[in-house]
């Protein structure tokens, strides 16, 4: 065995009375993720019938995503439950530079459409 | 999801050869890799993003465009999508329940599960390909590329007025030398796009392309995975961390297309 591959001692193991709660949260948690999508696709169906401003709906529909990522990288995929470093260290560097590349693309994008002549395809 | 053991001795995490985080190797390179491939989707989907503000007030709609489902006629938008999305959802949920199952060191568990993920996987690639074949062949009717490159929409079955990107309505000899000197066009390619901007499919081939191809791959590592849990190659480890290695990046997956179906699709 080399000397990182240590996986046995960190390997998860939990009981069948754990497994029983464990399987609710996942239920649970789907049923989430069911309903936010069933939410997303209904308005995207209604939302002009019902004279909804669009800023507001996309808003919905980002928050909602945001939402729906949280929950599988939360729960599904137990960042929730790691220690509080690997979250810090999976999570900071991609929200920090994600949310400042969104606000440099919507300057620059915004900058363009408005001042530069287009429709030049 | 539990089993960390609580006791650290924090004085020789790092010395003492123990990981600070209480993860494996293998576990902590997943997340890593896992990190910059949702920083090479975030990049896509920003260049998809300043492309569609650039050109905002031609920008094919989505609902517009993607409108079939199967054995069905009309205009049914957002729904095949939306299936498309359910199928995903639920092969993450049988991909954690075999990551459960195999905690509990459950052979059978893991077994039933992973062979539901992989189908499940297998559906939502078919899908993309059913959705990818409607996008190229486009509609029936098709469009006009007019004699300056961009796209004009027939008004009606006709073929005798048109309708600009810009919203204009144009009729009778006006419309006649624009598809005078126009050619009709069917379908999207990178070249060509009869919903409009040939931008919007280049992005559409591209960013769901290379989901596409993550789902394809996801599917052949949970296929390798599932022929060892069949072997008994991981009652024999003694631990099913494989499983759990293979699911992170199976609800990547997932995660990724969460943001490609709202920003591709709803937004």
């Amino acid at each position: 065995m080399s000397d990182f591959d240590r996986t046995a001692e960190y390997a998860a193991h939990h009981s069948e009375e754990e497994g029983v709660k464990m399987r609710k949260t996942i239920w649970a948690i789907f049923w989430v993720l069911l309903a936010v999508t069933t939410v997303e696709v209904g308005l995207g169906l209604v939302w002009k019938d019902l004279g909804l401003a669009w800023p507001l709906v996309k808003w919905t529909f980002i928050i909602l995503t945001l939402v729906k990522a949280y929950y599988i990288v939360a729960y599904y995929m137990h960042l929730k439950h790691e220690y509080k470093n690997f979250k810090m260290i999976v999570s900071i560097p991609y929200i920090v530079l994600t949310v400042y590349f969104i606000i440099l693309m919507l300057i620059e994008a915004i900058y363009l459409n408005e001042e530069v002549d287009h429709l030049l395809m | 999801m539990a089993g960390h053991s609580p006791s650290v001795d924090t004085k020789t995490l790092w010395g003492g050869g123990i990981s600070p985080f209480n993860l494996s190797y293998g576990k902590i390179m997943m997340w890593f890799f896992l990190v910059s491939d949702a920083l090479t989707f975030t990049g896509f989907l920003l260049s998809y993003g300043f492309m569609r503000h650039r050109f905002a007030e031609v920008w094919p709609v989505a609902e517009e465009v993607f409108t079939h489902f199967p054995f069905m006629h009309g205009d049914h938008p957002l729904l095949y999508v939306a299936l498309m999305t359910f199928i995903l959802i639920m092969s993450s949920v049988t991909m954690v329940l075999a990551v459960e199952a195999g905690q509990r060191m459950n052979k059978k568990g893991v077994v039933l599960w992973m062979a539901l993920t992989i189908v499940g996987g297998l559906i939502f690639v078919g899908s993309q390909a059913w959705e990818w074949y409607h996008f190229i062949h486009g509609t029936e009717l098709g469009a006009l590329q007019l004699a300056d490159g961009t796209i004009a929409q027939w008004m009606s079955d006709a073929k005798d007025a048109l309708v600009l990107p810009t919203g204009v309505e144009v009729t009778g000899a006006e419309a006649a030398a624009l598809i005078q000197s126009g050619t009709e066009v069917y379908g999207a390619n990178l070249t060509v796009n009869e919903y409009g901007l040939p931008l919007f499919a280049d992005f559409f081939f591209f960013i769901t392309g290379f989901h596409g191809t993550h789902v394809f791959s996801g599917v052949v590592l949970n296929f390798i995975i599932f022929v060892n849990v069949l072997k008994g190659t991981y009652e024999k480890r003694g631990h099913y961390e494989m499983v759990e290695k293979v699911g992170l990046y199976w609800h990547f997956v997932d995660l990724v297309w969460v943001f490609v179906f709202t920003f591709f699709y709803l937004v």
